[in-house]
């Protein structure tokens, strides 16, 4: 058997005809895996080819949960969206609410009180460190590891969604920011339990490296397994913890220095190899740097109003334009792009969705190995079907 | 990075008839874009990804817009002969009368690519492309070999559009089943009638099942 898809290959021609030879007698076997695998985290399909083990085509068909996000956006005026945005990556639901946000800050010219900026730093850090944590949790069960790892991801979700629900109302669908700030302000209270539950996130991080890390069978599953080339990241559009798991340095947060992110001291960690084990990896990383913001957030949040005084909220009606804003939401590039016509609805209301684009090079990662890697290589893109299929 | 004007001037020097249109922007975002020309679309693609100074190696987002046919109404002043009998005799006047005149102006389907660049760490530039109109017309050059990243994106535009991406390896419906007719998010798509799935026994709701079932079956509808 020989891989089509080898080192030197240009990547013009990524898109040549499929793609490993069969072995001699060799028969293939179509399987679906999905839309009910629970692998599958939520309900997508792939179709796979496979010759005896190995997976020689992979196509992957959505749409399971599509519900057309953007036409809703468009029939609602833009405040009625935000809700709809939680809907999309239900796990992230507040960075999903800040890239929407921050579009429509855009396309207004809408400021920020300082206040709002560090609530949705300490909000959005907050996510990102839950999700990793479950992402990582998925990942391991899928490898076979039942239950042990995901439910110490869990516990500490549990503590992170129990600071969303008191200061939105809402575990997960938390509907919290607004154009120019924030909904509600948060209290002395709720910084001081932030804190608390920030200052043992350290703790969690080391132990749930200490159980996975240098655990053999992880890195026997995950070493040299679904890699991806940076080239072929790049030019595919990959974001975040993929596409830095690849050794490409790009993160949204230092690239745009959108929100107040320029004033805090955090690394970007990188792959070497962009396999399953550097993405595992730089997630871990990822926590630990986002606890450094936390760190750095908590410490002075400054006074004022949490919205701008000057913001409009009824008869909300843009000027005619349009614009892009984008963040780095836990999976990549979040960006919502908005064409106003001067009515109260966008003209266009489209979503940039991080889970759907990172999926493009999952045949090119499956190649030539196993089903039972093919599960795992999935599970490390780390998607959500409420974003990939919107 | 460079402004718009200045890229503007880069394709031109490097694509001599590219045909290039600035489109300003409104809103305080000041993203301006570019409007391509279809024909050349594909050199002035690898031009901006391959060009050193630009360096656009990430297509990040790639958005259907649809315009739907608008009808002009213009006043025009129009003077002619007016023939008049005034006291037995037939005089010629002329006279000139408002008139309104109607035209369509004709819809098209657009699309708009959003470029960064990891390299250089800027961006994002905004391309945009038309189609003639949005019926029979709706061809654009397919930018999935410049930048894969297109490819998921152009098969949903051509799902939910209705834009056909030339040499697009797998141009398929991406969200919508096979077998599926119309384009869901053009702004003149009509909502199938599922009302024979209700199983409310309502009267309103059963008087407009049992209509539905007597008429043929509508664009959108399954099968």
């Amino acid at each position: 058997m020989s891989l089509a898809r080898t080192k030197t290959e240009k990547l013009e021609d990524w898109n040549r005809p499929p793609v490993c030879t069969v072995d001699g007698d060799g028969e293939l076997l179509e399987v679906s895996m999905g839309p009910h695998h629970p692998s599958t985290h939520g309900v997508f399909r792939m179709d796979v080819a496979l010759d005896g083990e190995r997976v020689i085509r992979l196509k992957p068909v959505f749409g399971y949960l599509h519900r057309n996000h953007e036409q809703i956006g468009q029939n609602a005026s833009y405040l009625a969206s935000m809700p709809y945005t939680d809907r999309l990556d239900y796990f992230c639901s507040l960075t999903n609410n800040w890239a929407y946000a921050l579009a429509v800050e855009k396309l207004v010219g809408q400021a920020v009180p300082e206040r709002a900026e560090y609530i949705r730093v300490i909000t959005a850090e907050l996510t990102r460190v839950q999700n990793h944590a479950s992402a990582i949790g998925f990942l391991i069960q899928e490898m076979g590891a039942s239950g042990t790892p995901l439910m110490y991801a869990f516990k500490e979700r549990e503590k992170i969604l129990d600071l969303f629900e008191s200061l939105t109302g809402s575990r997960m669908m938390c509907n919290y920011m607004r154009f120019g700030g924030c909904r509600v302000d948060v209290s002395a209270a709720w910084l001081d339990a932030t804190r608390k539950v920030v200052a043992g996130l350290p703790g969690f991080v080391d132990e749930y490296e200490a159980l996975l890390s240098g655990n053999e069978i992880l890195m026997a599953r995950t070493q040299g397994v679904g890699v991806l080339r940076p080239d072929l990241a790049v030019n595919a559009g990959i974001t975040g913890p993929m596409l830095r798991g690849s050794g490409v340095n790009y993160d949204i947060r230092k690239v745009d220095h959108y929100g107040i992110y320029d004033r805090f001291k955090f690394r970007v960690p990188l792959g070497d190899h962009g396999d399953i084990f550097d993405r595992y990896m730089v997630r871990v990383l990822e926590m630990r740097e986002s606890i450094r913001i936390l760190e750095q957030a908590l410490k002075d949040v400054p006074g004022g109003p949490v919205m701008d005084p000057k913001a409009k909220i009824r008869g909300f009606k843009p000027k005619p334009g349009e614009a892009y804003g984008r963040i780095e939401a836990p999976k990549g590039e979040l960006g919502f792009y908005l064409i106003s016509d001067g009515g109260p609805n966008p003209y266009r209301y489209r979503v940039r969705p991080p889970s759907l684009i990172n999926l493009t090079v999952l045949e090119d990662m499956c190649l030539g190995h196993n089903v039972a890697d093919v599960v795992l290589i999935f599970g490390s893109v780390d998607i959500v079907l409420g974003e990939v299929d919107r | 990075m460079k402004s718009v004007e200045e890229i503007k001037a880069a394709i031109e020097a490097a694509v001599p008839d590219a045909g290039v249109k600035i489109i300003p922007n409104g809103s305080p975002s000041g993203q301006h874009s570019l409007l391509l020309n279809p024909v050349h679309a594909m050199e002035v693609a690898r031009f901006l990804r391959d060009d050193a100074e630009l360096a656009l190696d990430f297509l990040s987002n790639v958005t259907g817009v649809d315009y739907l046919d608008k009808e002009i109404a213009e006043k025009v002043k129009v003077t002619r002969p007016v023939t008049k009998t005034v006291e037995g005799v037939e005089q010629t006047t002329e006279e000139t009368v408002e008139e309104t005149r109607k035209h369509t102006q004709p819809g098209y389907l657009e699309v708009v690519y959003h470029l960064y660049s990891m390299a250089k760490k800027h961006g994002p530039v905004v391309l945009r492309m038309r189609t003639a109109n949005r019926s029979d017309q709706v061809e654009l050059p397919s930018f999935t070999r410049v930048w894969r990243s297109a490819e998921f994106q152009e098969r949903e535009i051509f799902d939910l559009f209705g834009v056909v991406f030339t040499a697009h390896p797998d141009l398929r419906r991406l969200l919508m089943w096979e077998g599926f007719k119309d384009h869901p998010m053009r702004r003149d798509y009509v909502e199938p009638d599922d009302f024979e799935y209700e199983p409310t026994a309502h009267d309103e709701v059963l008087a407009r099942a049992k209509a539905h079932q007597s008429r043929e079956q509508g664009p959108g509808n399954r099968g």
